[in-house]
């Protein structure tokens, strides 16, 4: 998560090896066959993604008509909020707040505590997909960016992950040395945010200038490479229970969910050889898009509670 | 960086030359990604090295630079304004992206919410009431006394909450005054087309109405004396001129918290009297 490539793995359950086994000995012919006929029959779904736009939408209009209708359920904007009277404060603004500040009050404990319960509870990035406007308009951009890359007008431009760790401590540090909340001033999601709620300035700019960087130059350039707000909510994600599963049996490897997926070095599990275990959890960095689940023609990528499984 | 590498341990073979490319060019993108967006984010220092604006803060804003180390940028204190005096601030602002202002001009903070609802809505104490004690209080903006808010004079409880002031009317153009100059004034004070709102306690002390909706018309002018929502903050007084003569002329006092309705509502353009943000009060 914090950039480290992920290398082949060499602990490999037994179990995990007699599939990888069997797959090795079917028939080739066979296995081409089963393929064709699953893909005559696909379905291209887009179930998740449109549960996850509607919701996004629905949030972030949650916000703006809150402020313009006056119907006060969830006041402020993505930094920090009131959700009927509760606060919320975005973890990484808050975190900013802390460090420039170097002092906390009762509210922005609260909020960014009950925040951290929540997305806890969510899935950490879940926030990425399923709340951030940026998120939104980058996944439009990337559509561009797919069909300019389809006439090979562009091509992605991949840069080094580790650099959004480098970031993260970067923001953290200048917060803390110059006593301003640096990273505020050009976190697109605040921008965007403020934006739609108290409407457009000037700052739209530098969010245009990234999407243009990412039509043009490189794939989902600023939540892979770039975002804090990405990585925070990345770290809480380690602890929960939401989460997409994957499961080795019934897999073909062919690769349609790293195609689609923000993050695809977290797919690297269904790469042939690699899966540990016959059934393997999808890592933190993951945001919980479902645009794996959706675009799976076998199924084998699947939303899942850690614990729940089981009692079903 | 990439291809200074020493040769890699025996078991992974060297690079090739391709890959060894692939790497660098890989590199020069990662620096140039990291130059944008440090470049981007410390460009927001220029306004500060430069002290650009300075920009009248909502009531019980911490001094400037504390104000915008713990100000979350969220808003609430905008939506909770009555007559919406608080905007937010725009990219030319510099670390001041998203942090809120009052442009007194065009509106003014007139405490139409009948106590200072923008500190209660702020989720990180940026705007406060009670400043936590490792923060000093400048001298001079300190509030001899809880402001008087006259909208509430007759209440059990009049006073504003308010143990600082955000800065200090001051008339910038005495010249210009019309009071000074021993004239009236009749109409509507800014125009008929000024989008202001005020709570003009003449009209009705709970209802902010335009400030056009309420022509005036006085013989001598004492337009930011009557609508200051503050006791005791202006009033006009006879002063001597320098020839000696007499003469009326606006003039500022200690309780005054620095709202801004004086600036807002002075029909001289541009206004002779103005908040100088940050100000202190001086005797
Ligand atoms: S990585 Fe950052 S910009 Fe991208 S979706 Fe997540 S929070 Fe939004
Ligand atoms: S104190 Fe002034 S600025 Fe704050 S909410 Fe009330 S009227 Fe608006
Ligand atoms: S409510 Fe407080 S933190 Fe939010 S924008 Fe206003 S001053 Fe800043
Ligand atoms: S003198 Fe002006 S700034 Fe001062 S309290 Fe009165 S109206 Fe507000
Ligand atoms: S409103 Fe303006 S012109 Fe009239 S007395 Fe006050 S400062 Fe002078």
């Amino acid at each position: 998560m914090f950039g480290w490539e992920p290398g082949k793995p060499t602990q490999i359950s037994d179990a995990a090896k007699q599939v990888h086994e069997l797959k090795r000995l079917t028939n080739k012919q066979d296995l081409l066959a089963v393929k064709a006929h699953m893909r005559a029959h696909e379905v291209k779904s887009t179930k998740w993604r449109n549960r996850r736009w509607a919701t996004l939408i629905f949030a972030n209009l949650l916000f703006v008509l809150s402020y313009w209708l006056d119907i006060q359920v969830l006041e402020g904007s993505l930094t920090a909020s009131r959700f009927v009277g509760f606060h919320l404060i975005d973890l990484n603004s808050a975190l900013q707040v802390m460090l420039a500040h170097k002092h906390i009050i009762t509210n922005l404990l609260i909020g960014t505590g009950t925040v951290l319960l929540l997305w806890i509870l969510f899935g950490g990035r879940t926030f990425c997909s399923w709340i951030c406007p940026y998120h939104l308009v980058a996944e439009w951009a990337e559509k561009i960016h797919l069909k300019l890359a389809e006439k090979r007008l562009v091509s992605d431009q991949s840069i080094d992950r580790r650099l959004r760790t480098v970031f993260w401590i970067l923001f953290a540090l200048l917060a803390l040395a110059t006593g301003y909340t640096v990273f505020e001033a050009i976190s697109p999601t605040g921008i965007l945010s403020r934006a739609l709620i108290y409407g457009p300035g000037l700052a739209l700019l530098w969010v245009l200038a990234l999407l243009v960087f990412e039509i043009f130059f490189s794939r989902r350039a600023w939540c892979r490479y770039a975002c804090p707000i990405g990585l925070t909510y990345g770290v809480v994600g380690i602890l929960s229970p939401l989460r997409v599963r994957y499961t080795l049996e019934g897999c073909f490897h062919e690769g349609d969910c790293r195609k689609v997926c923000l993050v695809p070095h977290v797919l690297d599990t269904v790469i042939k050889g690699r899966a540990v275990a016959p059934q393997v959890p999808i890592g933190p960095d993951c945001t919980r898009c479902g645009l794996c689940v959706d675009a799976c023609p076998t199924g084998s990528l699947k939303f899942e509670v850690k614990g729940l499984s089981k009692l079903l | 960086m990439s291809d200074q590498r020493p040769p890699a341990p025996p078991p992974s073979p060297p690079l090739s030359k391709a890959k060894r490319q692939t790497n660098r060019r890989r590199f020069i993108r990662t620096a140039l990604l990291t130059g944008g967006v440090l470049g981007a984010a410390l460009s927001g220092f220029l306004p500060q090295i430069y002290a650009l604006k300075k920009r009248l803060r909502p009531p019980g804003a911490l001094d400037e630079r504390d104000f915008l180390a713990s100000c979350i940028k969220c808003g609430q204190c905008v939506q909770v304004c009555p007559v919406q005096a608080i905007k937010l601030a725009d990219l030319v602002d510099g670390m001041g992206v998203g942090v809120p202002y009052i442009e007194a001009r065009e509106q003014a903070c007139d405490f139409s919410c009948d106590a200072v609802q923008c500190i209660l809505a702020c989720p990180t104490g940026s705007l406060t009431y009670i400043k936590p004690d490792f923060l000093p209080v400048r001298a001079g903006a300190a509030l001899a006394a809880k402001p008087i808010l006259l909208a509430k004079e007759k209440d059990a409880e009049p006073t504003l909450n308010l143990k600082e002031r955000i800065g200090v009317a001051r008339l910038t153009r005495p010249e210009a005054c019309l009071a000074v100059q021993g004239k009236g004034f009749k109409g509507q004070s800014r125009g008929a087309d000024f989008q202001g709102r005020m709570r003009h306690m003449a009209v009705d002390r709970w209802k902010p109405i335009k400030v056009a909706d309420h022509p005036y018309d006085v013989a001598e002018c004492d337009l930011c004396a009557r609508e200051c929502p503050v006791k005791g903050a202006i009033s006009i007084e006879t002063v001597f001129a320098p020839d000696g003569r007499k003469r009326k002329s606006p003039v500022v006092h200690e309780p005054c918290v620095g709202c801004g309705v004086c600036e807002m509502i002075c029909p001289v353009e541009p206004t002779c009297i103005t908040i100088e943000a940050r100000e202190v009060w001086k005797a």
